[in-house]
């Protein structure tokens, strides 16, 4: 008997299923192993991560916190990756609307009346990651550029100017030398639930995300968008100027990541300084994938993503752990859930093992037995 | 050892919705040439990627002398002696035409012996007269020297019987005499050389052997000295197609929605891909363009639908010069590409969002999706074309050919055209959907001018009123369907042999 790969002629959804499942025994056992290397009791290892997520109202507030940014990065990435665009410049954009939201909570509140400096933060948040990703959106549609390449060079350039403002300029003048700004003042501070961290910006990725879903699957701008990354020459033939989406898609997307940066400043930090792009921007592609680019789908992902993140954390304080083996986790997760689309497509058969021929007689350089994929 | 003959029997190929071969038998002799002729989907390509490992057949049996093979991959194949060049060259193309000759070819060596791979190469190519720098880079080679390093590779992996995929394609005339000199010199040594090709004058100048495929079968093995003339083979590859007796009732033509002035185009490769055409398509009439795919009537129908730029002469479509920026969004023309999943539809996205794909514009209101507005109108469509599927939530790509078909036509009708463009519409389809298709064409002669084209002689036939054959990017000449005396000549003609006329 040997295995055969063949196609299918439709992915399987209960493969789809099974995969995911499976997918997630595998990485935890393959951090299992990890933990060992470490010297660790693996099973003691995930108990502590879980509880310290999801053990208790405050931990599970905390991988609350963390959802927020993470829902914005991966809608950012999926909208983009709907029009086959890849925007792995997140982070830059996600620091670009802190820098932007930043600005106006500085100095533009002071001339505000109080019930607008949030909502201008979000605008100028918006803006400023928009306008971010629409440079390598302006040089993939006018001149074909990567944008893989530049959205990824600009998170450098992005948090670099990030960190020039906080540590130069804009640096709080009564810091007493610490890296930071001035703090915003409190009009320019989403509201928090009471006892946590967790701050009005849930409600916005939310929105942020069924907004998002009736866009695709109600609007004209949403259809175009379905068409073109589906099948780019269809869209071409009935009329869809693929450029000016490109331009389109690219504001939006990175207006979603910038939004992740407002909703950092204004809920958890209250000033710009270290500690904003902690890679939000990239678990975000991760995100994206892992829900297969649905906005809903992302709400969950992130979740879960997140509790990797916090439990992470946790290794370290209570087991001394380094807490990058939830990055580990998500890698590996990753890893498996994109191997497992191999077995929705594809199916395994075992089939009666064929006859090797004795192929002296026409080659005779072919002893060598018939390649099994 | 390399005097073994291989034989392929019975061997049956499906794809979704095709019979690519039926029951092929097929012999190659060492030291022949062998030519493969037919059609653009006659199955030439299937085959011989049957023979060459690429697919495995689903029924049929290869054999080398006696004894029987199977093929798991173009490596199994290879192991047997069996390589193809396919069309696409598939060479990498920032490395030496040494270094490509030997990639993936085991080595004892951990290091690479590069002065000695040269020389082996460079000998290797002398011997057999082909002219080559081992030490070129690819990307520095003419398509024609690329062709060459193909050829080697196989050579040098010791191939006793080489495939080449319409070698001649990308090369220019005196290209072809070098290739055909090479091919025969090969098959001199004792080596088998199969080619693929749809150009009957190759065939007569290269081939000791030619097998003609059509539709997936055989129609007919000879040699060279047994073709009388070229008419005869071009009749074996066409078919002699008996006219359908269709109820076509006259219809006397109006206005012209469709007219060409001394167009000339480019291919991708921005090679001439058609020259000076110039017709004019009327409402009421059916006017076809046929031929043999891959002689310009792709490039021809998209610089009509404005997504190719010509290089000369003017279109007006309806009266009005070719704008290229609306020309695709004008509502009264409609078209029906050849390429019904990578251009007629999208494939992942449901029946619904498909029926709207050329006319969305009018089912959102102010950007908002009018869902029943649409569900209704797809609804009614479907039934009315008679399109089988579960229901409108289905996605494209589960539908047959013929319903895929049928739904893109319905599309496009629904749009109540003064111009329809149609492209090999019944191509793959069964006998059924043939006829609607061919009946809704017949029927959208009273509203429209229908420009039909087709490397299907019969459906021509049975359809047109007026009927241009090109080859090779040119018009060979526009016949009216009334002229019955020269019918005949429409075969001929789309291989390039043309009698002149005595008038």
């Amino acid at each position: 008997m040997r295995f055969v790969v063949e196609r299918r002629l439709d992915p399987s959804r209960t493969a789809s299923w099974t995969g995911v499942v499976l997918s997630v025994f595998l990485a935890l056992f393959m951090g299992g192993i990890v933990f060992l290397a470490a010297g660790a009791n693996p099973l003691k290892a995930y108990w502590v991560m879980a509880s310290g997520a999801f053990g208790n109202f405050y931990n599970l507030s905390e991988v609350l916190v963390k959802t927020i940014p993470l829902i914005f990065c991966g809608l950012s990435v999926a909208i983009s990756a709907k029009i086959l665009l890849w925007n792995i410049g997140g982070e830059g954009q996600l620091a670009a609307g802190g820098i932007g939201s930043a600005a106006v909570a500085l100095f533009l509140s002071p001339h505000l009346p109080s019930a607008f400096v949030l909502p201008t933060m979000i605008v100028m948040g918006f803006l400023a990651g928009g306008l971010w990703a629409s440079i390598p959106g302006l040089l993939k549609a006018k001149m074909g550029v990567n944008e893989i390449l530049t959205s990824l060079m600009l998170n450098y350039v992005a948090i670099y100017w990030l960190e020039h403002l906080y540590f130069g300029p804009w640096r709080d003048p009564i810091g007493m030398g610490f890296p930071g700004t001035a703090m915003f003042p409190e009009s320019a501070w989403l509201p928090r639930f009471p006892q946590t961290r967790v701050h009005l910006g849930l409600a916005f990725c939310v929105l942020a995300a069924l907004i998002l879903q009736w866009i695709f699957t109600r609007t004209r701008w949403g259809y175009e968008i379905r068409v073109i990354g589906e099948n780019p020459r269809a869209a071409r033939l009935a009329g869809m100027n693929i450029t000016r989406y490109i331009l389109g898609v690219m504001l939006v997307s990175g207006g979603l990541a910038g939004l992740a940066g407002m909703a950092e400043v204004s809920g958890i930090h209250y000033r710009l300084q270290q500690g904003l792009t902690v890679g939000y921007g990239y678990v975000g592609i991760i995100v994206a994938w892992l829900s297969r680019l649905h906005p809903v789908g992302i709400l969950f992902v992130a979740f879960f993503l997140a509790g990797l993140l916090v439990g992470g954390d946790q290794l370290q304080a209570v087991m001394h752990l380094p807490s990058s083996v939830g990055l580990v986790l998500e890698g590996t997760l990753l890893f498996f859930i994109l191997g497992s689309d191999f077995l929705s497509r594809y199916r395994l058969k075992l089939e009666p093992k064929m006859q090797v021929p004795n192929s002296n007689e026409t080659n005779p350089k072919s002893n060598d037995r018939i390649t099994v994929i | 050892m390399a005097q073994t003959v291989i034989c392929m029997k019975g061997i049956t190929k499906r794809f979704p919705g095709v019979l690519a071969n039926d029951h092929i038998d097929l012999e190659i002799q060492p030291g022949k040439v062998h030519a493969l002729l037919g059609e653009n989907g006659a199955g030439k390509t299937t085959l011989m990627n049957v023979l060459s490992g690429r697919y495995r057949p689903d029924q049929g049996d290869i054999l080398i002398g006696e004894q029987k093979v199977q093929f798991n991959s173009p490596r199994d194949a290879l192991q047997f002696g069996i390589g193809m060049v396919h069309q696409h060259f598939m060479l990498v193309s920032n490395q030496t035409v040494a270094e490509n000759i030997t990639l993936g070819f085991q080595s004892s060596h951990f290091l690479l012996r590069r002065a000695k791979i040269e020389q082996e190469v460079e000998r290797l190519a002398k011997s057999f007269g082909l002219l080559i720098d081992p030490r070129a880079y690819i990307d520095e080679l003419s398509l024609g020297q690329q062709q060459r390093v193909e050829i080697l590779k196989l050579l040098y992996r010791n191939a006793h019987i080489l495939i080449l995929d319409e070698p001649t394609a990308v090369l220019s005339p005196s290209e072809i005499e070098e290739l055909s000199k090479t091919l025969k010199n090969i098959a001199r040594g004792g080596k088998s050389v199969v080619f693929i090709t749809h150009k009957l004058e190759e065939v007569m100048e290269i081939a000791d052997e030619i097998t003609i495929l059509r539709k997936g079968k055989v129609i007919a093995n000879l040699t060279p000295e047994e073709v009388e003339n070229r008419r005869e083979l071009a009749q074996l590859m066409v078919g002699r197609e008996v006219v359908l007796k269709i109820e076509k009732e006259p219809i006397t033509p109006g206005e012209v929605v469709l007219e060409l002035r001394d167009c000339s185009g480019f291919d991708n490769r921005g090679h001439q891909a058609f020259q000076h055409i110039t017709f004019a398509v009327r409402r009421g009439e059916i006017f076809s363009i046929v031929g043999v795919a891959g002689n310009g009537q792709a490039e021809l129908v998209e610089a009509v639908m404005g997504l190719r730029p010509l290089s000369e002469g003017h279109i007006l479509v309806l009266g009005t010069s070719l704008d290229r920026k609306d020309s695709v969004s004008k509502r009264e023309i409609g078209y029906i590409p050849e390429d019904r999943l990578g251009l007629g539809s999208v494939p992942n996205l449901n029946l619904v969002d498909n029926l709207i794909l050329t006319s969305y514009a009018s089912f959102y209101q102010k950007g908002i999706f009018q869902r029943e507005t649409a569900q209704e109108k797809a609804e009614h469509l479907l039934s009315q074309y008679h399109v089988v599927t579960p229901s409108v939530e289905t996605k494209a790509r589960h539908l047959s050919g013929g319903n895929l078909q049928k739904l893109i036509l319905a599309r496009e009708l629904s749009k109540k055209p003064r111009l329809l463009i149609a492209e090999q519409p019944t191509h793959g389809l069964d006998i059924g959907a043939t006829e609607e298709v061919w009946t809704e064409l017949l029927r959208q002669r009273e509203t429209a001018g229908i420009l039909l084209v087709s490397g299907d002689l019969r459906e021509v036939l049975s359809l047109s009123d007026r009927i241009a054959v090109i080859f090779r990017g040119r018009l060979m000449d526009i016949l009216s369907i009334e002229e019955e005396d020269w019918i005949g000549e429409i075969g001929p003609m789309m291989a390039g042999v043309r009698q002149e006329r005595k008038e």
